[in-house]
């Protein structure tokens, strides 16, 4: 009934769908608050996108919504309004009935949200019995229905398969399908597309926009993915440090974004139809009780004069349905989506080979993952390795690095040929090539201080000892821009972009000619991806450092590298420089990849 | 998920304090100051009491069994507290040195099982379970049967011996969660020493569970000698002995209790004490992983 009533236009008065008004919640015992002064509408059959970075709180709100915070936080103000009735002032038996049957939540790691000892039949039909729907005999049939509605085969067999047998998509499109079977109003989204490749996240995004369609449920899509929610949402909210800080139509917010850090966070990312010279944010997100008076924002904001530091801004229309939590808003000038674009990487710029690659066939003991692959790195210059997950593109990445050691083919160094293991490698080529690894919460050892981090690879390779490498040190964590003040820190207190810059920090100091980056901004935020990105370009131009690019994210390739292999189940399937293939792309493969990666240009 | 809440690093503070140490962290439980303050104070009576003991180990102080001096006689007729100040010694540094062995041993085992892998963890592990498969007393007294009269190294090796593969084990549980991580990774690719890997890079990151482990193990450890004490093997029959008291002077039980009280109360309360330290370490141990 709440479907066809009105379209998401109508602000006022709303009769369906969610009203969230003032809403609060505050570290347990602390005078500190997580979130605040959150005011948000979802109409019924609208999306509405909640974009932040890590820490910004954006999480918090989503489960907010279903009357439940975390332990050592507590909602301590607000309200949740479903259709007139407040879920967070609800008994909470009444609240258990609510969640679920007519608010779902869709958590972001969906294996670990079903039982992995239960048939997904069994899970679906349980699910069912919960929530009094339907008969015993119709439960089963209410299951296929469910699993037909998101695109997943509804046979016997498939019912009957437990959650390890499904592919990350799948299991994604069973917690939807889980999701609406007991056909909720609302539906909060965390992040259910982080950690899917591109065509996964598109097929699984289709289907949620059009369930919540067909169904009339107004959704809540929380992410970090700027590009996910320029695809998928009706409205956006960006939150900064715990507070929406614009909120405002899709298409106003990317054409017309009016706070100084959404513009920030569009400037950060990296566009498919053009190469652009991408900037970070400088600092890093204020943890709550850290935040700064004033606008939380100002101590990174490029526009922030003294008033920004005394008063907290409202959120003030600065359009129709567009609102704004900034001063200045009026006063920082249009902006326009094609800033900081540059031209392409040339393609017949003249190559000198350092790296070559032939005839790569790698093994996982009887299983043969990467096929014939062939490429070449020059001087100075970025390939970008490309593909979806299991194409292999790490494994060769690992073998180049010499870190994998099952492999047949030739990997030479300058016409040198290098031997398959890091250890049967010579000193002087395992220091002329560096590895940096995806996730710098792992690749850095958490006792050992920042300073014995960085300077292991000088006193292994010979480079600088004692006084002089710790002055060394200093010039390079100068370079990526941290502080002297971090030597004496251990890895566990820096924030993911300050240990993926040490990471940087440790790879430079062995004074390397080539690097190999396996995905190492896929587990930082979009402004960190692009201050690191900033850092990588600087260091290639100025030191010609040549780079391995692996990466999942095709816009990303085209704003670093200047050729680029794309794979496909362990085999090459085009290659070539990064605006032939990107805007002339020969193969059906690459055209699909293409169209499935979220654009925002 | 609450970690980074919780401690929210500063931007810029000039002098930065460093990552508290575990035993910094485990200062501030309160059963783990009160286990190193038992475990300090019993130390400190094994160590001085034999200067304090109102009477020498083998002097005879009265008639068997009597109720003379502050804990009665036992059945030679010696001081039971002066027996008790002079028994601790042979106790505190065959467990102590006995468990040192056992950790260094056992860590080294697990370890190298783990970093090594395939074939390598099999075959150590295996057999690991073998020697694992008998009871601990049991393999001391297959030892001690056979000899005439243990020495203290004999007891210590004997100690140590039986704990390795259990500490194997773990070492090698906690180890293998961090071989596989891209630290380690790093440190190959860059051409690092294996044994500098194991030493420089897997160690420093296993210290709060092994930690608790040789708590542990000590506690097990001042039990496993008191009861080879009370089965009659010592390094010297003759001297006192907390085990050996017990086993001696049961016979009086019902007559002077306190003869097989005091032993068996000061062991339960050096048990309880290392326990405690340990119980601490361990809880540190478990939150400090994040």
């Amino acid at each position: 009934m709440t479907a066809t009533e009105q379209g998401p236009a109508t602000a006022k008065a709303p009769t369906g769908g969610l009203v969230v008004e003032d809403l609060e919640v505050m570290l347990t015992g602390k005078d500190v608050d997580v979130v605040d002064d959150i005011d948000l509408v979802l109409h019924p059959g609208e999306v509405v996108g909640l974009v932040g970075e890590s820490g910004s709180g954006k999480t918090t709100v989503g489960t907010s919504l279903l009357g439940y915070s975390r332990a050592g936080a507590v909602i301590s103000a607000g309200k949740v309004l479903l259709e007139e009735r407040d879920v967070l002032a609800m008994h909470w038996r009444d609240m258990r009935q609510v969640r679920g049957e007519e608010i779902a939540y869709v958590p972001q790691d969906p294996a670990s949200a079903l039982n992995p000892s239960i048939r997904i039949g069994k899970q679906l039909v349980e699910l069912q019995e919960l929530r009094g729907i339907g008969t015993s005999e119709s439960r089963r049939q209410g299951a296929r229905d469910g699993l037909a509605e998101v695109g997943l085969p509804n046979d016997d067999e498939f019912l009957s398969r437990y959650a390890h047998q499904l592919s990350g998509g799948q299991v994604q499109r069973v917690a939807l399908a889980m999701a609406f079977l007991p056909k909720p109003k609302v539906l909060v989204l965390d992040e259910p597309t982080t950690g899917l490749d591109v065509t996964t996240q598109a097929m699984v995004l289709a289907t949620m926009a059009e369930l919540c369609r067909a169904h009339g449920v107004s959704a809540l899509y929380v992410t970090h993915d700027l590009a996910v929610v320029a695809n998928i949402a009706d409205r956006v909210a960006v939150m900064y440090a715990g507070q929406i800080v614009e909120l405002g139509p899709r298409d106003a917010i990317f054409s017309n974004p009016s706070h100084p850090y959404t513009r920030a966070l569009l400037d950060s990312i990296p566009h498919l139809s053009q190469a652009r010279a991408l900037t970070g944010i400088p600092g890093r997100t204020p943890a709550p009780g850290a935040r700064p008076a004033g606008c939380r924002f100002n101590d990174r904001c490029s526009f922030a004069i003294d008033e920004c530091r005394t008063a907290v801004p409202a959120l003030l229309p600065i359009a129709d349905a567009h609102d704004v939590r900034c001063i200045r808003a009026h006063e920082i000038g249009s902006w326009d989506i094609s800033r900081g674009t540059v031209p392409d990487a040339d393609p017949d710029k003249p190559r000198e080979v350092i790296l070559s690659v032939e005839g790569l066939d790698v093994f996982y003991g009887r299983t043969h993952v990467v096929h014939d692959v062939s490429f070449d790195l020059a001087k100075a210059e970025v390939v970008a390795l490309v593909g979806e997950s299991g194409s292999g593109k790490t494994t060769i990445s690992r073998s180049v690095g010499g870190l994998h050691k099952d492999w047949k083919g030739t990997i030479a160094f300058e016409g040198d040929p290098l031997a398959r293991g890091a250890r049967q490698r010579s000193a002087l080529n395992r220091k002329r090539l560096q590895y940096i690894f995806q996730n710098p919460y792992l690749s850095l050892n958490p006792r050992l201080t920042i300073e014995q981090i960085v300077k292991r690879p000088m006193e292994l390779f010979g480079i600088a000892k004692g006084k002089e490498a710790t002055d060394r040190v200093v010039a390079l964590l100068d370079q990526v821009a941290l502080g002297p003040a971090m030597l004496r820190y251990q890895a566990s207190r820096l924030s993911g972009g300050e240990r993926q810059r040490v990471a940087i920090a440790r790879a430079l100091a062995a004074e390397p000619d080539v690097i190999i980056c396996d995905e190492i901004t896929s587990a930082l935020d979009v402004s960190v991806q692009g201050s690191i990105v900033e850092l990588l370009e600087g260091l290639r131009q100025e030191r010609g450092i040549s780079m391995l690019f692996v990466t999942h994210n095709l816009a990303l390739v085209r704003s670093i590298a200047s050729r680029v292999e794309i794979l496909q189940r362990g085999r090459v399937v085009e290659a070539g420089p990064v605006v032939e293939v990107m805007d002339n792309p020969r193969e059906d493969y690459t055209r699909t990849l293409l169209n499935n990666s979220p654009r925002i240009d | 998920m609450s970690a980074e809440a919780v401690t929210p690093p500063p931007t810029e503070p000039p002098i930065a304090p460093a990552e508290p140490s575990t035993f910094r962290k485990a200062m501030k439980q309160k059963r783990f100051v009160a286990g190193l303050g038992i475990t300090l104070l019993l130390v400190a009576f094994v160590i001085a009491g034999p200067y304090l003991a109102p009477f020498g180990e083998t002097e005879v102080a009265g008639p068997p069994f009597s109720k003379e001096g502050v804990l009665g006689t036992d059945y030679l007729g010696q001081d039971v507290l002066s027996r008790v100040m002079y028994g601790g010694r042979e106790i505190l540094l065959i467990a102590l040195f006995g468990t040192l062995l056992g950790m260094v041993l056992g860590i080294a085992i697990g370890i190298v099982a783990a970093y090594a892998g395939g074939w390598w963890d099999e075959v150590i592990m295996r057999l690991n379970d073998v020697v694992l498969s008998f009871p601990q007393i049991l393999l001391a007294l297959l030892v001690l049967t056979a000899l005439e009269q243990p020495t203290a190294w004999i007891l210590i090796v004997l100690v140590g011996v039986s704990h390795a593969p259990r500490v194997a084990r773990l070492a090698r549980g906690v180890a293998l969660g961090l071989v596989s991580r891209d630290f380690v990774t790093a440190a190959e690719a860059l051409g690092e020493k294996r044994t500098r890997v194991i030493v420089a890079e897997v160690l420093p990151n296993m210290n709060a569970p092994l930690l608790a482990e040789g708590g542990l193990r000590l506690t097990f450890s001042i039990g496993f000698v008191g009861s080879l004490g009370f089965l009659g093997f010592s390094a010297d029959p003759g001297a006192a002995n907390w085990g050996q008291m017990i086993q001696e002077n049961g016979l009086g039980l019902p007559t002077q209790p306190w003869a097989v009280l005091a032993p068996v109360l000061i062991i339960a309360i050096f048990c309880i004490g290392t326990n405690l330290m340990a119980d601490g370490i361990a809880q540190v141990a478990q939150r400090g992983e994040a």
